[in-house]
């Protein structure tokens, strides 16, 4: 299974990470690609998941070829 | 029903006229609502001399989009209009842009506020400031932690 992975903002730059791949098995949903893409972080108060552009939970499930994003809460406006 | 981001400064009432007039028959609608927001050089008690608005391109879109939809079910609109800024912005510059139109006052107003909250709730925008008057050195900057206290009905 492959899931591309994105952080954003403040979150990005706390983990010092940006854009990756995992190729991975065994990833059910969210929640495991966090665990995989981050090496088990702890994860800040608020972060917020996105799958393939939608605002999702944490316990949505992923497929193969799946984009998942995670970021804190959004401040546009 | 239109949705834009522009990574240069707009100028919301050029951009707003110029819709209304190509895109809405004279006539054909009573009410326009409209609220633009722009870039204070203040926040939290902090001189901010610049704002570096990050977004999620593609789900930035889709979800403007939806939200643009969401107030299309709600209301009676013959049109909507949201413009956001993205990028380097300075002081003075504006940010948002929405514009609501519709037969009545009612459904103009309300959509338009709409259009603001979810856009404030929803959409993935992040603002990181500079912080600090021009003569001091160095630069200090901070993400916005949140969305400002929020709008109450009363």
């Amino acid at each position: 299974m492959t899931i591309s992975v994105k952080f954003f903002a403040g979150l990005r730059e706390t983990l010092d990470l940006s854009n990756t791949h995992l190729d991975a098995d065994g990833i059910r949903n969210a929640h495991d690609v966090w665990v995989q893409a981050t090496d088990n972080a702890p994860v800040p108060e608020n972060t917020l998941c996105a799958i393939n552009l939608d605002h999702i939970e944490w316990d949505h499930p992923v497929t193969d070829g799946d984009e998942v994003a995670f970021f804190p809460p959004v401040t546009g406006g | 029903m239109t949705v834009e981001l522009f990574d240069t400064p707009f100028e919301p009432y050029t951009l707003l006229q110029q819709h209304q007039s190509s895109r809405l028959k004279s006539g054909s609608y009573g009410a326009c609502a409209s609220f633009v927001g722009s870039m204070r050089d203040f926040n939290e008690g902090d001189r901010v001399r610049s704002m570096e608005l990050e977004h999620y391109p593609g789900m930035t879109e889709k979800q403007l989009a939806e939200i643009v939809e969401d107030a299309k079910q709600q209301w009676p609109l013959d049109d909507a209009l949201v413009a956001h800024r993205v990028g380097l912005i300075q002081p003075g510059e504006p940010i948002v842009l929405t514009v609501c139109w519709s037969t009545h006052r009612a459904a103009a107003f309300e959509a338009c506020r709409f259009l603001m909250e979810a856009l404030k709730s929803r959409a993935p925008f992040w603002k990181k400031e500079t912080l600090g008057d021009d003569d001091i050195k160095g630069e200090k900057s901070r993400w916005v932690a949140n969305n400002t206290a929020g709008y109450s009905e009363k």
